[in-house]
């Protein structure tokens, strides 16, 4: 048996070549978001049993359970799962792009970005009574113009007839500290008050996300996410360097900027909604490299199924195991993922 | 490379040990009281217990000293950890260093209560040699032994691992945030002089091991298999780059709280200006970064006068636009 089957259609003026393997992990995966979804929106303060939430998902179901899981629970569990998967798929794309192992949004200083229009929005609009000037709703549209604003000075910064990976990153990690060392002086200076709260966000959670958020993330991400598997192609040739992409006749420049954008437009969705959520965009693509391989083609969705699922578990830890405190869904990303990351570590330690 | 021949680079060392020691000098006269030379020269000679010799002498003095110590430690170390993974993005961090020592720190305030700054410095660099050693064994996994990847994946996982547990346990408990926020974000003010006592031997140690083996890291750099092929016993080689880096960046987390980007910055500036040869970059990175340090530390007392600035804070500041325009100019040396 191939490693790949061939599926064609049209007497194959339409065809694919499927891996079989990534095929079988993408199957399994999907799998077990799924279960972790529907045991997600029966866990908490009020236990409903399985079978019933997937009937509330359906429509049907005791009113009761309805209210709590539609109201409550779905909008913050499809939120996580979004989240998830962006940043998955938003690290798999810079580290492909930059051919650099350690990239992830927060190395490139998007998420850093975001996370200082935050605090900034929090120290300029409040007033002495520590209660903020403007709606709160202001919040992720501040968030996501400053991932977007760094970003945009990031690659200028770095053109020089063209964007080099290594320059880009390089200036990335610039950018990122000075942005870590504004948010680090405006929490220092301001009241207290706001950097609890700033540190909250600063860890990331999903907590209080209500439908409204779902109806703006979710529209926004498939768009994204359908670019990014039709692109994630050019990302396989420019791993190969940019004399071999350019000689295979890739436009590297032009491809390059594409793909930070997507990037760019999957964390700036999710750090607005979310916040600073780490771990997920650098370990999500590693884990799947570990599991099917580098081609991008079956990466980026392995990778997309895997972020998703760790920040739901994450967050449903974290909202379940401390009651009646809630811990951030951050926290919990890379207290799960790395013991698995370092288990996935051992296991392919002759590969 | 600026400097090609052997004779300016002998000049490059020598100008940059001037300009180090005109800046202590600086970092000891100005602030919040300013001083003038004869006071300071007075406050070891003629020592007359006024308010001005005391500050030289107890806090001036020692914050000096810690920051160029703490800085030339932090350069070299990312000058070994960039060696040591083969990934200009490496550095003392990757390690796991800053966020085991954060996480040692915060643990203790949390569920510990401690408040003591003394202990806290020995917690960190416990929690930063803990957080080493495992990522070192977890990058040792396999055949091979270890190998650049593995333990930059490794480190990767285990520091965010370390630092979402303190972020975890800052959030569930916000007093304690109030109390360690400057610590986290890296400080030498209020150091005394037994805090660089206390870790001299470890980073004194580190920078001489990080000397002797300077020429075989030249070989290492050519890659695992020609370092072989020419006879070097690599597997003892990283290992001692382990170990001096423990050495060299948990003595600074200790002496300082973990401080960020001079470790990554410093040795790209130091290629830039003196090409890739580890018997020259090694001394200058710690100048460098020892210059860098000793200025953001003066540079942070002015920003919020009376109130202070974390010096990581303005590491940042000062170094981002001049690495920027080295970034953008190019790397000659690499």
């Amino acid at each position: 048996m191939s490693k790949y089957q061939n599926i064609r259609f049209f007497k194959g003026k339409l065809s694919f070549l499927i891996d079989r393997k990534a095929t079988f992990i993408f199957t399994l995966l999907f799998v077990i978001t799924f279960l972790v979804f529907v045991i997600s929106a029966g866990i908490g303060d009020m236990k409903i049993n399985p079978l019933t939430v997937i009937k509330v998902l359906f429509g049907g179901g005791p009113e009761m359970e309805k209210l709590v899981i539609t109201t409550f629970r779905l909008p913050r569990i499809i939120v996580a799962l979004v989240v998830g998967i962006s940043l998955a798929v938003a690290g798999g794309i810079l580290q492909g792009m930059i051919r650099n192992p350690l990239a992830s949004p927060d190395v490139l200083g998007i998420t850093g970005g975001a996370g200082a229009a935050v605090v900034a929005f929090l120290v300029l609009f409040s007033d002495k009574n520590h209660s903020l000037t403007v709606s709160i709703a202001w919040l992720p549209l501040a968030a996501f113009a400053g991932a977007g604003l760094v970003s945009i000075l990031v690659y200028v910064l770095a053109w020089k007839n063209g964007v080099s990976p290594i320059r880009l990153v390089l200036i990335g990690i610039g950018i990122s500290t000075l942005m870590q060392a504004l948010i680090t002086l405006m929490m220092v200076m301001g009241p207290i008050y706001q950097a609890s709260q700033a540190n909250m966000w600063i860890t990331g959670t999903v907590y209080g996300s209500n439908w409204k958020n779902v109806v703006t993330l979710v529209p926004w991400t498939v768009v994204f996410l359908i670019i990014a598997l039709i692109v994630a192609r050019t990302i396989n040739i420019q791993e190969l360097g940019d004399e071999v992409a350019t000689g295979l006749g890739g436009k590297v420049q032009k491809q390059r900027f594409l793909l930070l954008m997507i990037s760019t437009a999957l964390i700036g969705s999710s750090v607005a909604f979310a916040g600073g959520i780490g771990f997920v965009g650098l370990m999500a693509p590693h884990m799947a490299r570990r599991l099917v391989g580098s081609s991008f083609g079956a990466l980026l969705p392995v990778s997309a199924l895997l972020g998703g699922v760790l920040v739901m578990v994450a967050d449903l830890i974290g909202r379940t195991l401390f009651l009646p405190l809630e811990v951030p869904a951050g926290v919990f990303t890379a207290g799960i993922g790395a013991p698995y990351f370092i288990y996935l570590l051992f296991r392919t330690r002759n590969a | 490379m600026l400097l090609k021949s052997t004779t300016s680079k002998w000049a490059g060392l020598f100008v940059a040990i001037v300009l180090l020691i005109l800046f202590m000098i600086a970092s000891v006269i100005y602030g919040y009281t300013n001083t003038n030379w004869q006071t300071a020269i007075d406050a070891f000679t003629k020592y007359n217990g006024s308010n001005e010799h005391i500050i030289i002498q107890t806090v001036r003095l020692p914050r000096a000293f810690i920051a160029a110590a703490v800085g030339a430690s932090l350069a070299i170390a990312g000058v070994l950890m960039q060696t040591l993974t083969k990934n200009p993005l490496a550095s003392p961090g990757i390690f796991g260093i800053n966020a085991g020592g954060g996480f040692a720190v915060v643990a203790a305030v949390t569920l510990f209560s401690v408040t003591d700054v003394h202990t806290f410095n020995a917690l960190a660099f416990l929690g930063a040699a803990v957080a080493a050693v495992s990522v070192y064994a977890f990058g040792s996994f396999g055949r091979e032994g270890l190998t650049p990847m593995k333990l930059t994946l490794a480190g990767a996982a285990m520091s965010a691992m370390f630092a979402s547990f303190t972020q975890g346990l800052l959030v569930l408990n916000e007093a304690a945030l109030d109390q360690v926020l400057f610590w986290l974000a890296g400080s030498v003010s209020g150091r005394k002089l037994e805090t660089l006592v206390s870790v001299l031997p470890y980073i004194g140690v580190g920078w001489l091991g990080a000397l002797l083996i300077s020429g075989k890291m030249n070989v290492l750099a050519m890659g695992e298999d020609v370092a072989k092929g020419l006879g070097l016993n690599t597997g003892l080689i990283k290992i001692m780059i382990g170990v001096i880096v423990i050495l060299l960046a948990g003595g600074s987390v200790a002496a300082a709280g973990p401080i960020g980007f001079v470790g990554i910055v410093v040795p790209h500036v130091t290629r830039s200006i003196i090409g890739i040869d580890h018997r020259w970059v090694i001394p200058l990175s710690g100048l460098l970064g020892a210059i860098l340090l000793v200025a953001a530390d003066i540079a942070a007392r002015y920003i919020l006068m009376p109130a202070e600035v974390p010096v990581g804070v303005m590491t940042a500041i000062i170094g981002t636009p001049f690495f920027i325009y080295i970034a953008r100019r190019g790397f000659n040396g690499r």
